[in-house]
């Protein structure tokens, strides 16, 4: 493929381009300006960066009304591709019959591919937008129901973000 | 006659502010080259970062010093040595003001008032390479060994520009002495502009200040420890302080360059139109060596400004350069100011 920028060869260059002073204080000048722009970095313990609804941050499951969506089909476990998540699934008196005993997701495994939101008939497992997942043991990084389920309106962007890209 | 604890007070108050100085330069670089990436930059460790100097210093204390099975022991050690006291004494000769009356002693502001001051300055940094190829041969390392010899042919290639650019000055103050040629500059040229060498011969400064960056190693032409080429150049097998001490020496250095180009081109601790203030002698004096300061704080800025900006020059560009394009110039510039002379006294 021919790019259609102009090739610059030495022999094009005018005499002032030559003289190697009056270009270097061009650069000098670009690099001076930049000096008071705006800065990009983030202040982080201070200033948290706050993901938008496409980030895929860590899987929790969808809790509503105290109760989390999930009815334990075991699809997310199925399509896991780094065998991440275990469920156990056991009989429930509420309309959706069925609830998991035991959801397990283990941090060290995953790799945040969000085939478990994609599978899931019940958009009851969503990638949220946390990010700070740092363990100091094999134990501590694998995360029962207690840290898996956050109520649902701490996940609307998500959730929105879902129903509008599915 | 001046007692000998003034100049040991002298020598004192310059090797701390100098030490001080090339800390604060570390620190600055690491602060402006992140601003002009539109980054912060070390900002955690006290008010605005400032003490990150005191903890580099402890972590490269602390960290073990390795040396390389294969080396030279004594010369790997005797290097940095080299560097940093190279680095140091450079600045003896270089008057950071002009006298000023201290207890009750008439004491010039300049460490050693020696009637060569800049063929001193030439020699001494001609030495500084010993410490750059001497680490580089002693680590017994193809990286560091082409590191070393680097910075032995590049030095050859710049040095001889560098002298001849300073014939010029020379040649207008019709002195070696440094304070002298300071004291030249103290003129005007037409009124209002003052005779700093700047003006008088602006092609002798542009000569200098592209060799001060070769003879720094600084960016354009680091070529010695160039990164991408030769991972670390001639401190790849350094560790710990040893290695501190070859970053400490190259900040150093560049602070003398700076006070060099300062007191040659800039008029040294001169402050134009101050003659006719009417301040007294004492708060003058004071005056000037912050003048002095400013000026040297001017040139290390633009030091580093030029170091985030140039990419580095290659091998061949770099001698094309030293060799076809500056010496002729430097040569051009010693015949012109003596043309020039010889008008003007005729």
């Amino acid at each position: 493929m021919a790019s259609s920028k102009k090739i610059i060869r030495k022999k094009d260059f005018s005499l002032l381009q030559r003289m190697y002073l009056p270009e270097i204080f061009r650069g000098l000048m670009t690099t001076f300006l930049q000096m008071f722009k705006p800065k990009i970095t983030h202040q982080y313990p201070e200033v948290r960066f706050h993901p938008p609804a496409s980030f895929r941050g860590r899987p929790v499951l969808v809790e509503e009304q105290g109760v989390e969506r999930c009815v334990a089909c075991g699809l997310c476990s199925r399509v896991c591709p780094a065998l991440a998540i275990e469920v156990q699934a056991s009989e429930t008196d509420l309309e959706k019959e069925r609830y998991p005993v035991k959801f397990e997701i283990n941090m060290v495994r995953c790799i945040f591919c969000g085939f478990c939101e994609e599978v899931c008939p019940e958009e009851a497992i969503v990638m949220s937008n946390e990010y700070e997942l740092a363990f100091s043991s094999q134990e501590e990084a694998i995360f029962g129901k207690d840290k898996l389920l956050i109520p649902a309106e701490k996940l609307k962007e998500r959730l929105e973000f879902l129903k509008q890209n599915r | 006659m001046i007692p000998f604890w003034i100049i040991l007070l002298k020598i004192v108050v310059v090797l701390g502010v100098l030490m001080t100085a090339a800390a604060l330069v570390t620190f600055l670089e690491r602060r402006i080259s992140a601003f002009i990436q539109n980054r912060i930059g070390p900002n955690r460790v006290g008010p605005q970062g400032l003490f990150q100097i005191m903890a580099d210093l402890v972590k490269l204390v602390m960290k073990e010093d390795i040396v390389p099975t294969a080396a030279n022991k004594t010369v790997h050690d005797i290097a940095p040595m080299i560097s940093i006291s190279i680095a140091l004494c450079t600045f003896a000769v270089i008057p950071f003001g002009n006298t000023i009356e201290l207890f009750g002693y008439q004491v010039k502001l300049i460490i050693a008032d020696v009637n060569i001051g800049i063929l001193f300055i030439l020699a001494m940094t001609s030495m500084g390479v010993y410490g750059v190829s001497l680490a580089g041969w002693s680590s017994n390392n193809k990286y560091s060994l082409l590191g070393g010899l680097r910075s032995s042919a590049q030095l050859i290639s710049y040095e001889l520009a560098m002298g001849l650019s300073i014939i010029g000055v020379l040649m207008v103050a019709e002195s070696l002495r440094l304070d002298q040629i300071v004291m030249h500059q103290t003129r005007y040229l037409v009124g209002w502009l003052p005779a700093w060498n700047l003006f008088v011969q602006p092609l002798g400064f542009v000569i200098f200040f592209v060799a001060a960056f070769a003879e720094t190693n600084r960016l354009p032409f680091d070529l010695p420890e160039a990164e991408p080429e030769l991972v670390g150049g001639y401190h790849t097998e350094y560790s710990g302080m040893k290695f501190g001490l070859f970053m400490f020496a190259e900040y150093a250095n560049m602070i003398t360059s700076s006070a060099l180009i300062t007191t040659l081109f800039l008029g040294g601790w001169h402050i134009p139109f101050s003659e006719n203030w009417g301040v007294s002698p004492l708060v003058m004096s004071l005056l000037q060596v912050l003048a002095f300061c400013v000026k040297v704080s001017i040139v290390v800025f633009f030091f580093i400004m030029v170091r985030w900006t140039i990419p580095r020059f290659r091998y061949d560009q770099l001698m094309n350069l030293g060799w076809k394009v500056l010496l002729p110039l430097s040569i051009a510039n010693v015949l012109g100011t003596g043309l020039a002379i010889l008008l003007i006294s005729s």
